[in-house]
């Protein structure tokens, strides 16, 4: 069966350049980057290459790149780092990702202060609302520049300068931005930013966070010299030189076209699903511009979207629905309800994220198999009845 | 109509050895198989809170569990997936298995399952993913009968498995799409083919408790859960008295009692004391001696016909002779049904039963047949 990939939110494949670029460093060139020796040196001068090419993606300079292992020790990094000062109050938003708002949480609970911003029934935050929630006590503002549900951009650079007037700190997860969208740290305005590899063609189990120089961060970690202590351990160095390869890759296919036509292959995707499925539409921003270009969410009334996940996969289609519980069971999105989305349409709702991997054809199979899946699955549930059907008139 | 279905079987999968041994057996005989598992119910819901334990693992529906079905499914080399029911168990099984406990009844939650779950849902979602059949690893047979033309629920093979008791709620629908491939095996036999297929869980042990009451104490999820709800515990405690009227003590509230039950009266006499009957309007939990707890005659509602024809039923009113078993744990007792109003029957034993429980099931079986059911008023 011919397999076809649209869950690149999730991760995304592998480029075979950035596996080449690794290989060397399981195999011959197995050093510890701290050695003093040339197995180390050789170690070292890969990941300093690494750094300077994830640098590069996000505009700031390499001694400013804390590589960690992805996007979830980024943002606790992040949040744990700044958030140190009893009494300190941390603002964020209701559609951040679980590594964000899990953490701030956590924070809650152990005495510090939380506002948790609503979003817009698109799944945008605004600016103002997150001005009103400062407080003089405030020191971090922690905003992402795109959703990983609905893709939706959030206007992080706006909230950037709200931040600098009031002088607080502010973090950006960027992880579903990189790649997709052109960025540069002193634009944004941030202090913090988080990158994951896995998103951008890159390996799972390397990331990184952007410190601005002169920020000063709390280690989560305590043990060696590493990443100018900033973070303890090891230093995953064939993840890392994969890292900065696909960063590289990721950086060019910003600006040479292919986005546009990731783009384009979802726009058609997603014209094509509404005009052949009745009772469907999209959840979140659909004006050009105001969301990355790979990802649609959309909803089809009257299912489970978690059968529909299931169905579509046994079929040879890869895509999600909601998030993960603990046991693999999937829970409606968070961001969805956050937004102000039914449960039941929370749960019909089915998230389509394509990469530069996709192909036209992929797009038309997409095409033949949702509408064909949906209809099966309406057929077979007791209440659905159709909308033509039930809109009928007697006689006619 | 012993229907033409497709190749495709959704097995459910629990992670205990019943349901791999199945999907193991069908894999063997060339079904294309989906492994699917139920997510009933988050154990860690109600953790911590007075009187639930602080870590759970290990049971039903637990992480563990799940990790032991897929690892199952991986073997096999079968597609496997997760189905979140929990909000649906909820309403049709917990909420349900509460609110009868507070109205002094004894309630049967693995028959709610059965009928609200494992297939409904789970055959509806089986046949939306393109298994037009469900199996599990229940122990009981079904088979289609061309001269009554329907669909028979019989006892199986291992008696002391028998879980008809629990599934005589199957529509002729639910049975025509679903296989129990273990109604002819003994338990120590399906360990074996579990072994021989090479599950590692072969040896794992029985569950044997409600899968959502860790520790088994339903008062204490009872009192945990509805203040998870932030619902007040209705206020039930009252009399304790005898058949004469006599009061005989006071008891903290009617959830804590079921029919049949001696240990936790508060009270000592010249012989044990057991509980009659529970009066939920008054508060008062009747108690009298075993012989007392013997009854001829009870009346089931919400019914359900299997090897009956229920339109024949309906229609000419017979008295029906059966085998009628009121709890899992009872043998089938030698009883007439008697026709007393729509969607309500009279049983009356030959010989008086012990402990007719309110809320419980009575099941009819005529030889090894389950010829129907209802559930006692």
């Amino acid at each position: 069966m011919r397999r076809v990939y649209m869950d690149a939110n999730a991760t995304t494949p592998l480029l075979p350049e950035v596996f080449e670029a690794m290989r060397p460093y399981f195999l011959e060139q197995f050093g510890n980057a701290s050695s003093i020796h040339q197995h180390g040196q050789q170690a070292r001068a890969a990941v300093e290459q690494a750094r300077e090419q994830v640098a590069a993606l996000v505009g700031s300079r390499p001694a400013e790149i804390v590589f960690t292992s992805g996007a979830t020790e980024s943002d606790n990094l992040a949040l744990f780092g700044m958030m140190v000062e009893p009494g300190a109050h941390l603002v964020t938003t209701s559609i951040e990702h679980h590594a964000v708002l899990h953490a701030a949480e956590q924070l809650a609970e152990r005495g510090f202060a939380l506002t948790v911003v609503p979003v817009s029934a698109e799944g945008v935050v605004d600016p103002e609302d997150v001005r009103r929630a400062l407080r003089p006590e405030t020191r971090l503002i922690s905003v992402m520049m795109a959703n990983n549900e609905t893709g939706a951009i959030q206007p992080v650079a706006e909230i950037g300068r709200i931040a600098a007037e009031a002088d607080v700190y502010f973090h950006v997860d960027a992880v579903q931005a990189a790649g997709k969208l052109r960025m540069d740290v002193k634009e944004l305005g941030c202090d913090l930013l988080s990158l994951s590899a896995h998103k951008l063609h890159g390996p799972q189990g390397a990331g990184a966070l952007y410190v601005r120089r002169g920020t000063r961060l709390a280690p989560l970690f305590y043990g060696g010299l590493h990443e100018r202590q900033r973070r303890a351990g090891t230093e995953n160095v064939a993840g890392l030189v994969g890292f900065g390869a696909a960063a590289g890759m990721a950086r060019a296919a910003v600006t040479d076209g292919s986005m546009q036509r990731v783009a384009a292959m979802r726009d058609r995707l997603e014209a094509g699903l509404l005009r052949a499925i009745e009772e469907a539409g999209v959840n979140g921003p659909t004006l050009p511009g105001a969301r990355t270009p790979n990802t649609t969410n959309l909803w089809f009334d009257h299912l489970e979207g978690e059968a529909l996940v299931i169905a579509l996969d046994l079929k040879g289609l890869a895509v999600s629905g909601g998030s993960a519980c603990a046991s693999g069971a999937t829970e409606p999105s968070h961001v969805l309800l956050a937004m102000g989305v039914s449960d039941p349409r929370a749960r019909a709702s089915l998230r389509f994220s394509l990469s530069r991997l996709n192909t036209d054809e992929d797009v038309d199979r997409a095409l033949s198999l949702v509408p064909a899946s949906v209809a099966r699955l309406r057929a077979l549930s007791p209440v659905y009845v159709p909308a033509q059907a039930a809109g009928e008139q007697p006689g006619i | 109509m012993a229907a033409s279905y497709n190749n495709t079987i959704a097995v459910a999968m629990s992670g205990g050895v019943d349901s791999s041994a199945v999907a193991a057996m069908l894999r063997a005989e060339g079904y294309d198989l989906i492994g699917l598992t139920l997510q009933l119910w988050n154990q860690r819901r109600l953790a911590g809170r007075e009187g639930m334990p602080e870590h759970v693992q290990g049971r039903c529906c637990s992480i563990d569990d799940v990790y032991d079905a897929r690892r199952v499914a991986e073997q096999l080399g079968i597609p496997y997936y997760l189905v979140n029911e929990q909000a649906r168990f909820e309403r049709d099984v917990v909420k349900p298995f509460v609110a009868e406990y507070l109205a002094g009844r004894t309630p049967i939650p693995c028959s709610l399952c059965n009928n609200h779950l494992k297939f409904d849902q789970l055959l509806q979602t089986a046949r939306q993913i393109g298994a037009d059949r469900i199996a599990t690893g229940h122990y009981a047979r079904n088979a289609y009968d061309p001269v009554r033309k329907r669909w028979i629920l019989t006892r199986p093979t291992d008696r002391a498995k028998d879980q008809t008791y629990f599934l005589f709620g199957l529509t002729q629908e639910q049975l025509s799409r679903t296989l129990f491939p273990l109604g002819s095996y003994a338990k120590p036999e399906v360990r074996e083919m579990a072994a021989r297929a090479g599950l590692a869980l072969a040896r794992k042990p029985d569950s044997q408790e409600i899968c959502f009451i860790l520790g088994g104490d339903y008062k204490q999820f009872i009192e945990a859960y509805l203040e998870e709800q932030e619902e007040e515990m209705p206020a039930t405690a009252g009399e304790l008295v005898s058949t004469g009227g006599e009061v005989l003590g006071e008891h903290a509230g009617i959830h804590n009692f079921t029919v049949g039950q001696r240990k936790g009266l508060g009270l000592s006499g010249p012989s044990p004391l057991y509980v009659l009957q529970i009066d939920s309007e008054a508060h008062r939990v009747t108690v009298g001696t075993e012989e007392e707890l013997l009854r001829e005659r009870f009346y089931a509602t919400r019914l359900n016909w299997i090897s009956l024809d229920p339109e024949q039923v309906a229609s000419t009113k017979e008295p029906v002779r059966v085998l009628a078993k009121i709890r899992h744990r009872h043998e089938p007792a030698a009883a007439t049904v008697r026709w007393s109003g729509k969607d309500l029957v009279e049983v009356v034993f030959d010989t008086p039963q012990r402990a007719v429980t309110p809320g419980q099931s009575a099941v009819f079986y005529q030889g090894d047949e389950v010829a129907g059911g209802g559930w006692i008023e």
